[in-house]
């Protein structure tokens, strides 16, 4: 699994409050929230993502609410992957479970700026800043978190083992 | 090696003897809970699963308290959803509005939560039971989805923080007093992924208040779970309201911790958060003059019976300053007829304050006191974020009760000291 896409890039501790504002929880439609996604910390995301983008962002991306509309408005606004200095551990379950991938890597979330073109080999975690030239490594995801992503989530593990028995 | 108080529960819920830290588990379920704006989400995931019933009647608590009485057409409708579905599976312990209260003051309170219990829930704050000895966590929809169908759910295994509590808190400092002056001190970030266990001969001057308080704000440092050592408190409280078995696990003498605090509560101020992250407190004598608009008392951090008697002691026979709305929001159903039998909301409506049914609320700048562009609020509740209570431009202070109806009277932040 490979994804390619330009950087769009945030500080630390961006929460599920301003990844998605309370006021619009009213609704679970994806493509409403993408609508919304990121509104109260950046207005103009909206209109500058594309398909297949990537975001970065620094320490404890995904705190606050257990909210999993914030990582469904990412995933359904285009975003391929976000990669992060660390996550807040709800969020981090939220995205394997609908199958959103995350990577942890402090010196790429560091180092890659905004509209840099970023290229990431999901398989062997690398990630390479194609605008800089620089390779970073980050840490694969451990055996039954993988199976869970190659399965695109929860909801297609859970059929899985159902279906086995 | 020995194990934390988290460990043990986990290690008993996974059937395994022994686990250790970053250990990837699956352990059963005692409790799973979801709330008007999460169970929604994970009704389609429960679909997706293609399952057509749930794992046990008994063991699903869903509580609508967000957006209810439904502020508008679209919520009705996502409570309308919720409702069938629990009509539909037979969830013995869906609370309509007249049973509704906010869902982590309410899941205790029904005796719904034990001591060494293993808990999920689709809100961040379902962290509050470790309050009573168990272990409960926050997680998402989806987890919450394939809960309900299998009855279990995957852990990584968490280090832990230990937090040494002695002395006796001050007047006026309560267990947000404490929980906000530990944020203070290890940031937004400070236990990420990781427990936080409250121990220590200062735990007597907690009262199950105060425990629910502090454990509601693990998440607020990042912390997967806060949990308390049972002790008399928590057993007279499981006693009055519980009839669950319960079981007492006790961290091992040579377990480890990454940190440990001691924390000595006399030494602790009435402690303010400012905008707009939990960890920007100060103490009350260094506030500074900030002028309010509005003050909110309630939630599940500081919406039960003693943050109302506090409240009530402070506003009695004073009035709340004219530039103040002061709104105030017992949690449950039941702490709102103990405040009326108490003689609690003549008191509120003598001083100009409005009581409001159980709800979540301002809390999440839902509906019952949203805030206009620059205006500020002091409330009880625990999230300060941009945009949380309302306008993006405007502001959220937290703090405890006592520092929340003091303000409301003089119309700034200010301690009771000062009235
Ligand atoms: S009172 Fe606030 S923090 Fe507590 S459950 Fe409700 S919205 Fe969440």
């Amino acid at each position: 699994m490979k994804a390619y896409g330009k950087a769009i890039k945030y500080g630390d501790n961006v929460d599920t409050d301003v990844i998605i504002p309370a006021r619009y929880l009213n609704t679970s439609d994806p493509a409403e929230l993408a609508a919304h996604c990121m509104e109260d910390l950046d207005k103009t995301f909206v209109k500058r993502v594309q398909k297949g983008d990537i975001m970065v962002a620094g320490r404890n991306f995904g705190s606050g609410s257990s909210r999993e509309h914030a990582p469904i408005a990412i995933k359904a606004s285009g975003i391929s992957c976000i990669i992060a200095e660390t996550f807040a551990r709800i969020f981090y379950r939220n995205a394997i479970n609908i199958g959103l991938p995350i990577l942890e890597c402090t010196e790429a979330a560091k180092e890659i700026s905004d509209g840099d073109e970023v290229e990431i080999d999901f398989n062997r975690g690398t990630i390479y800043n194609v605008t800089t030239g620089k390779s970073y490594q980050s840490e694969p995801f451990p055996d039954f978190i993988q199976k869970i992503m190659n399965v695109d989530g929860l909801v297609g593990y859970i059929k899985n083992q159902i279906r086995e028995g | 090696m020995g194990m934390t108080m988290t460990q043990k529960i986990l290690a008993e819920h996974a059937g395994l003897k022994e686990v250790k830290a970053g250990q990837l588990i699956m352990a059963k379920l005692d409790m799973v809970l979801g709330n008007d704006v999460t169970t929604p989400v994970a009704i389609n995931e429960f679909k997706r699963i293609g399952a057509d019933k749930v794992f046990d009647r008994q063991k699903i608590a869903i509580v609508p308290d967000h957006f209810t009485p439904n502020k508008d057409i679209k919520s009705a409708e996502q409570v309308k959803k919720i409702r069938e579905f629990s009509r539909q599976m037979g969830i013995v312990n869906f609370f309509e509005v007249g049973q509704m209260g906010v869902e982590h003051a309410l899941l205790p309170e029904k005796g719904l939560v034990v001591p060494g219990d293993l808990v999920i829930g689709a809100d961040s704050h379902t962290c509050t039971y470790g309050a009573l000895g168990a272990f409960s966590t926050g997680v998402g929809s989806t987890d919450m989805a394939a809960a309900m169908v299998t009855g279990e759910s995957w852990f990584k295994v968490p280090e832990a923080i230990r937090f040494i509590l002695k002395g006796k808190p001050q007047r006026w400092v309560g267990g947000k007093d404490v929980i906000l002056h530990i944020i203070g001190m290890i940031g937004v970030d400070g236990a990420l992924y990781q427990s936080m266990e409250f121990t220590g001969e200062g735990l007597k001057h907690l009262s199950m208040d105060d425990r629910f308080s502090m454990a509601n704000m693990a998440i607020e440092a990042g912390g997967k779970n806060g949990i308390f050592d049972v002790d008399e408190i928590t057993l007279s409280y499981v006693k009055e309201h519980a009839d669950k078995p319960y079981a007492i696990h006790r961290a091992d003498a040579d377990a480890e911790y990454t940190k440990t605090y001691e924390i000595d509560l006399g030494t602790i101020k009435p402690t303010v958060s400012f905008p707009h992250l939990p960890e920007n407190t100060r103490t009350i004598d260094k506030v500074g003059i900030v002028k309010l608009d509005q003050v909110v008392i309630g939630s599940c951090t500081n919406g039960r019976i003693e943050d109302m008697r506090i409240a009530a002691g402070i506003l009695k026979n004073r009035k709340v300053h004219p530039n103040i709305r002061c709104i105030i929001i017992p949690a449950t159903q039941k702490i709102w007829k103990m405040a009326m039998n108490e003689g609690l909301f003549d008191i509120f409506v003598d001083a100009g304050a409005v009581v409001s049914t159980p709800t979540c609320g301002p809390c999440l700048g839902g509906h019952m006191g949203v805030l206009a562009k620059g205006e500020r609020a002091l409330s009880t509740t625990n999230r300060n974020f941009v945009g949380r209570m309302g306008d993006p431009e405007s502001e959220v202070y937290l703090s405890g009760p006592a520092v929340a109806a003091a303000s409301a009277v003089t119309g700034r932040i200010s301690s009771p000291d000062e009235l």
